[in-house]
């Protein structure tokens, strides 16, 4: 493997632009890298055809001189993103065969910014899992290993394929998507960088849907910056979704300053939680240090309802995606269950959907049937959506009343963890690694995790910055601010 | 609250989602300690607010009510598990 699928993507467009290495050659090394890293069971769908033709374009645009940031970066994409003609399955076996006719807005604009496809990515069943163990074609493995062992760790979840993919350096960035911290949760257990932008900031037009009122796409990349440039390209209006915000897209990566003199950085009391490890308690204490060396005034912050943030996910992801996945039903697409002579349309839907998906989708979608049932709305989901609304408020009072620019918290609970490690746990267990990242959808801002060190086993960790809503520029700043400060610079050790 | 097996068997039939007769009880015991999580909910004084019904504070946008898509019938149909004629195909439906 070439040293060029180290390369970040501002170096790689600098680079580029500049003729001293080619969108093809950048291009093959990650396609060997790719080929090289089947362990990682992290591209699902590699597409090494569809690569080289978008890479021998992005070349002809490049020597042109009409190229964007993106133009000849290899990129890996999320399986639940429609590309026009590739298998998208949602890590599900129910979209066994699936090949979506249409484009997603955000990849149509990767490609327009002359961005190279190196295939589809590996996940969480309809993005609904922590670890990548609910994955219909297998875990995803981290490249990260515990020092001194062997055991195949987690790289997280949803976005776990993404999120292997960019720490090995198969591909120079990935996409990802967030409804509870599916973008966040696997940036920090692999020690990349994961932006889950502001509600409304990314079209949904094209992304299979989960819970349609949490659902992000974001980047995930090796630094601050290259998320930042990757951003801006996925961002923007969208007419094909009613809720992408008519609000102009800045450039992301200009923001990027690290002064933080004037800045208000709030560190939440309710963040700190029973049985957090110790080291990730330092780890959030020095992080604010670091803030405060480069200029930011630390205050005490408090967000009451934080503890209820988690339980009042689990009604309305579920609800929203019970009503989401109604669509799942052998007749218009996906695999089709046979049923027999005497059976009709009802044994048609129920076995389809049995087998189709898979146990944590099963699961969630009764408990979205159950919790919208009659009868049980109000005591469940409309206290939900009552909850959610106390816990968007005390958001609101911290920005607004005591002029908090950004909030700073750990991304997770622990470091990773081996793949099976969690089964014999019940589900409530595997829901409380999206502690300290659920809030951010359910109040829809954005949040961005960096990496500021490693554990005592050598395994990355990561913190959070929350920012105002459509504060993407500032809360990248302040990222950018605390990954200079953290000069995190550790890489996994090829064992693949 | 605690889910019974017939409750179980209402929620899978409801969810579309066959459940082997022997798979009841223990998803039943599966969905009551979900549900048993989520009962913290009830701790929040949550009198005079109103429930969330959009993140963004943003009016539905709206659009001229014309066919802007379409035409394309051997595409909506391409990915059909089974497909005759023009259209999607399912079991025969008497009632």
């Amino acid at each position: 493997m070439s040293d060029l699928t180290k390369l970040t993507i501002a170096e790689a467009r600098d680079r580029l632009r500049a003729g001293q290495i080619g969108a093809e050659e950048l291009t093959e090394a990650c396609l060997e890298a790719v080929e090289g890293a089947a362990a990682l069971n992290a591209f699902t769908a590699p597409t090494p055809e569809r690569a080289r033709e978008q890479a021998k374009a992005a070349d002809a645009r490049l020597r042109r001189g009409d190229a964007p940031d993106l133009c000849g970066v290899p990129l890996g994409i999320k399986d639940l993103f429609c590309v026009e003609g590739l298998p998208a399955q949602a890590a599900s076996n129910i979209l066994a065969g699936f090949r979506p006719p249409y484009e997603s807005t955000v990849t149509r604009q990767l490609w327009e910014a002359g961005a190279v496809c190196l295939g589809k990515l590996n996940m969480d069943e309809f993005a609904m899992g922590s670890s990548n163990e609910t994955s219909a074609y297998g875990p995803a493995v981290s490249p990260w290993r515990r020092r001194g062992e062997a055991t195949p760790l987690t790289p997280g979840g949803s976005s776990g394929g993404s999120a292997a993919a960019v720490a090995a350096s198969l591909c120079l960035g990935a996409t990802g998507t967030d409804t509870g911290g599916s973008i966040r949760q696997p940036a920090a257990f692999t020690g990349i960088v994961g932006v889950k932008p502001t509600y409304g900031r990314c079209s949904r037009f094209g992304v299979v849907a989960f819970a349609s009122s949490l659902d992000q796409a974001g980047p995930m990349a090796k630094t601050v910056r290259d998320a930042a440039i990757m951003l801006r390209a996925m961002s923007g209006h969208d007419p094909r979704d009613s809720t992408s915000a008519p609000i102009e897209v800045p450039d992301f990566e200009a923001a990027l300053v690290g002064d933080m003199r004037g800045k208000r950085i709030g560190i939440p009391s309710e963040y700190r939680v029973d049985g957090m490890p110790e080291e990730i308690e330092s780890l959030w204490v020095e992080g604010a240090e670091k803030l405060r060396a480069a200029g930011a005034e630390i205050v005490e912050i408090t967000l009451p309802h934080t503890k209820y943030a988690l339980p009042a996910y689990y009604v309305i992801a579920p609800a929203e995606a019970s009503s989401n996945l109604a669509r799942y039903d052998g007749v218009r697409y996906g695999r089709r269950a046979r049923i027999g002579a005497r059976e009709g349309i009802t044994e048609l839907y129920e076995r389809t959907r049995a087998e189709g998906f898979g146990p944590e989708v099963r699961r969630r979608v009764m408990i979205g049937a159950y919790v919208l049932s009659a009868g049980f709305y109000d005591a469940y989901y409309t206290r939900a959506q009552k909850v959610r609304t106390l816990i968007k408020r005390d958001f609101e009072q911290v920005f607004t009343e005591q002029g908090i620019d950004a909030i700073l918290t750990p991304a997770t609970p622990s470091a990773a963890f081996g793949l099976g490690e969690m089964a014999s746990s019940d589900p409530v267990q595997m829901y409380l690694n999206d502690v300290f990242t659920v809030t951010v959808n359910l109040a829809g801002l954005p949040g961005a995790v960096v990496p500021a060190g490693l554990d005592g086993k050598g395994l990355p960790l990561g913190l959070q910055v929350i920012g105002r809503p459509w504060d993407e520029a500032g809360m990248l700043d302040v990222a950018f601010a605390l990954e200079s400060a953290c000069d995190f610079s550790a890489k996994p050790g090829k064992w693949w | 609250m605690s889910i019974d097996k017939e409750t179980a068997r209402r929620v899978a039939h409801l969810a579309r989602i066959e459940v082997a007769e022997a798979d009841l009880e223990p998803l039943a015991t599966e969905l009551s300690a979900i549900l048993g999580f989520m009962e913290q909910l009830g701790e929040v004084d949550i009198s005079g607010i109103e429930p969330m019904t959009s993140v963004t504070p943003m009016a539905a946008p709206m659009r001229a009510d014309v066919v802007n898509d379409g035409g394309c019938p051997g595409k909506v149909l391409a990915n059909a598990p089974d497909a005759r004629s023009g259209f999607f195909t399912v079991p025969k439906v008497v009632e």
